[in-house]
């Protein structure tokens, strides 16, 4: 595989093929051509270079999903940066967290969350250059009319792209941590290259592709969307937060925007099988349904084929520490009677896996074990924190570095892998990684709790329902709203609970620990 | 909260969603989706249980958290598509 060429390359050699080519698509907003998005993002690679940023920094990229921040993930890659995506959507202070953690030297913002996120990094002590760009100018115009006002005041030197090592990085993904705080995996070119490249071989797009981007870019799901996409030449369609979750409008733009290619958690797949209407639209242009991030339940599946039976179905899996690493076709159609979840399939080419006991050996052929990975696409490690990046691995004797995906899998005859459940307390909620443990640190914030507990629970309509034990000193408990008002300023809206129950105190274990299985008893 | 169209929806989102509240924490202006207490599936519920009751349809576009943030919005969108509704 060619993972000597580094990921924004493969963009660059697409824009020099078929300048003229549709890149991206705002619907309803705008679009710009590979030639522009190419144009664009040299300038932003230039101001970038003026303001300090150079091979090996950070870019933080505090944009909703649009043309500019496309555009901005490149400029980062182009000047040698790593690109840092965080959601805009979610508190200020956990942006801020992120973009501090990771020490970026340059935040490409939204002008209408500047001043929330400049207050919130201040009070980290930390003062990246902000670079705003208004978000209500669509179709690229945002980032231009910036980049104008920057260059009127100085202006910025031409800089040549960066061609960046395999193991240097090129982006990082904040994910759920256990200790309440999220942590940063990051990733390189080799890493990003190599994916991409399997997916190449594996769903064999072409130029006249349109793909889908539903799911945001701090997500890893966005990998495959945004650069298998511009690797081959096709159209990235964007899907705003807003349209991806409401079941109606996005079965329309799928149909309207002829998305061939579709790749999003299983979850707002449900809710178009079920709210979305499919019947009453054509998609004749879906080829391909890709999902990963959690279980899709058996039902939905058979539902959402029936209404689209002619794309190929792939059910994909992989923590964000490898991106995909096992992959499993659906063979249609999903039979009446079947209600057991698909495999998550076999290890995906360019990876190696291996099912282990806890002391690390190999478990017996069918025996539950953790699943392990090894290969070019498996992460560098998480950003300042070596412990847990050691924790995250084990050597073999030649070398070999294998990440612990905290998965329990079994092997079937075929190479073929199930998945069994968690070994830890992360759950997948919406495709999101969730650690219970962040959700407690969230509700320990509020004045009034003086013990929490989350626990998550199977749930046939959301996958998983998450309830939260709480107690508390005060007589007057917060109401339910108030404590959900609370969650919603402090997480992000996917870790809030379903559920919120008040006990006078959550019951202990004989080392005076909460105990978590008579908790599950009092659901 | 005098008007009964208001009271049906105030019901429903405390049945189906905040089981167990003191119904006096529910207010005319609570935020319902920037608040936390209806996340998209909630939403979309709300919306199946309002158009069947009150006949009304929304269009696509009009769910969202600019429409459905909170009772006064939701009641002020029903009463624009059907004035009778009660």
């Amino acid at each position: 595989m060619g993972t000597d060429v580094c990921l924004h390359e493969l963009f660059i050699a697409s824009a020099r093929r078929s300048p003229q080519a549709l890149a991206v698509v705002e619907p309803g907003q705008g679009s710009i051509s590979y030639g522009e998005l190419d144009a664009l993002s040299d300038r932003l690679r230039d101001r970038l270079a003026e303001l300090g940023v150079g091979r090996g920094d950070r870019v933080g990229i505090f944009l909703r999903k649009s043309i500019d921040s496309v555009a901005t993930l490149l400029a980062a890659l182009k000047v040698g940066a790593a690109y840092v995506p965080v959601d805009p959507g979610a508190p200020a202070a956990r942006g801020a967290y992120i973009l501090h953690n990771c020490a970026v030297k340059v935040a490409v913002v939204e002008t209408a969350l500047a001043g929330k996120l400049a207050a919130a990094l201040a009070n980290l002590g930390a003062a990246p250059t902000l670079l705003a760009v208004d978000g209500l100018l669509d179709g690229g115009a945002g980032l231009l009319a910036a980049l104008d006002d920057a260059d009127q005041r100085a202006s910025a030197a031409a800089v040549d792209s960066v061609a960046s090592a395999p193991d240097e990085l090129a982006y990082i993904l904040y994910t759920s941590g256990s200790t309440g705080q999220p942590k940063g995996v990051m990733l390189s070119h080799e890493n990003a290259v190599s994916f991409v490249d399997w997916c190449s071989e594996t769903f064999s797009p072409t130029a006249a592709d349109r793909f889908s981007s539903h799911a945001p870019f701090h997500f890893d799901l966005s990998i495959l969307d945004i650069h298998a996409c511009l690797k081959h030449g096709a159209t990235l369609v964007l899907i705003g937060e807003d349209i991806g979750k409401d079941a109606p409008r996005l079965a329309q733009l799928i149909a309207d925007e002829r998305i061939s290619i579709w790749y999003s958690a299983p979850s707002i797949l449900a809710l178009l099988a079920q709210f979305g209407g499919l019947a009453k639209h054509d998609y004749s242009a879906l080829r391909q349904v890709l999902f990963a991030g959690e279980v899709f339940a058996v039902k939905h599946l058979r539902a959402l084929c029936e209404f689209w039976p002619t794309p190929r179905y792939f059910n994909l899996y992989g923590p964000t520490e490898t991106n995909v690493c096992t992959w499993h076709e659906i063979p249609l159609p999903v039979p009446p009677e079947r209600n057991t979840p698909y495999p998550i399939g076999q290890v995906c080419s360019h990876l190696r896996a291996r099912v282990v006991d806890e002391s690390g050996a190999a478990v017996a052929a069918g025996s539950e074990g953790e699943l392990c990975i090894a290969g070019p696409g498996v992460m560098r490690g998480y950003w300042a924190l070596p412990e847990q990046t050691a924790k995250g691995f084990f050597k073999d004797p030649d070398g070999s570095a294998w990440y612990r995906t905290g998965d329990i899998v079994t092997e079937a005859d075929d190479a073929c892998y199930t998945y069994r459940g968690r070994r830890d307390r992360m759950v997948k909620r919406r495709g999101y990684r969730v650690e219970l443990g962040e959700i407690e640190a969230g509700l320990y914030r509020h004045a009034k709790v003086k013990e929490a507990a989350v626990l998550a629970f199977a749930d046939e309509l959301a996958g998983v329902s998450i309830t939260a034990f709480l107690s508390s000193d005060d007589a007057k408990r917060p109401s339910l709203i108030e404590i959900k008002r609370f969650c919603a300023e402090n997480l992000p809206l996917y870790m809030i609970p379903d559920k919120f129950n008040w006990l006078d105190s959550l019951p202990k274990t004989s080392t005076d620990k909460v105990d978590y299985q008579r908790l599950k008893e009092l659901r | 909260m005098p008007d009964a169209l208001m009271q049906k929806i105030k019901n429903f989102i405390m049945d189906e969603f905040l089981p167990g509240e003191d119904p006096d924490e529910l207010i005319e202006t609570t935020p319902l989706i920037s608040g936390g207490i209806l996340d998209s599936i909630a939403t979309l519920k709300l919306v199946m249980f309002v158009e069947e009751q009150f006949s009304v349809n929304f269009a696509p576009h009009e769910v969202d958290k600019e429409n459905l943030d909170d009772l006064v919005s939701i009641v002020r969108l029903i009463r624009a598509k059907n004035p009778s509704a009660a």
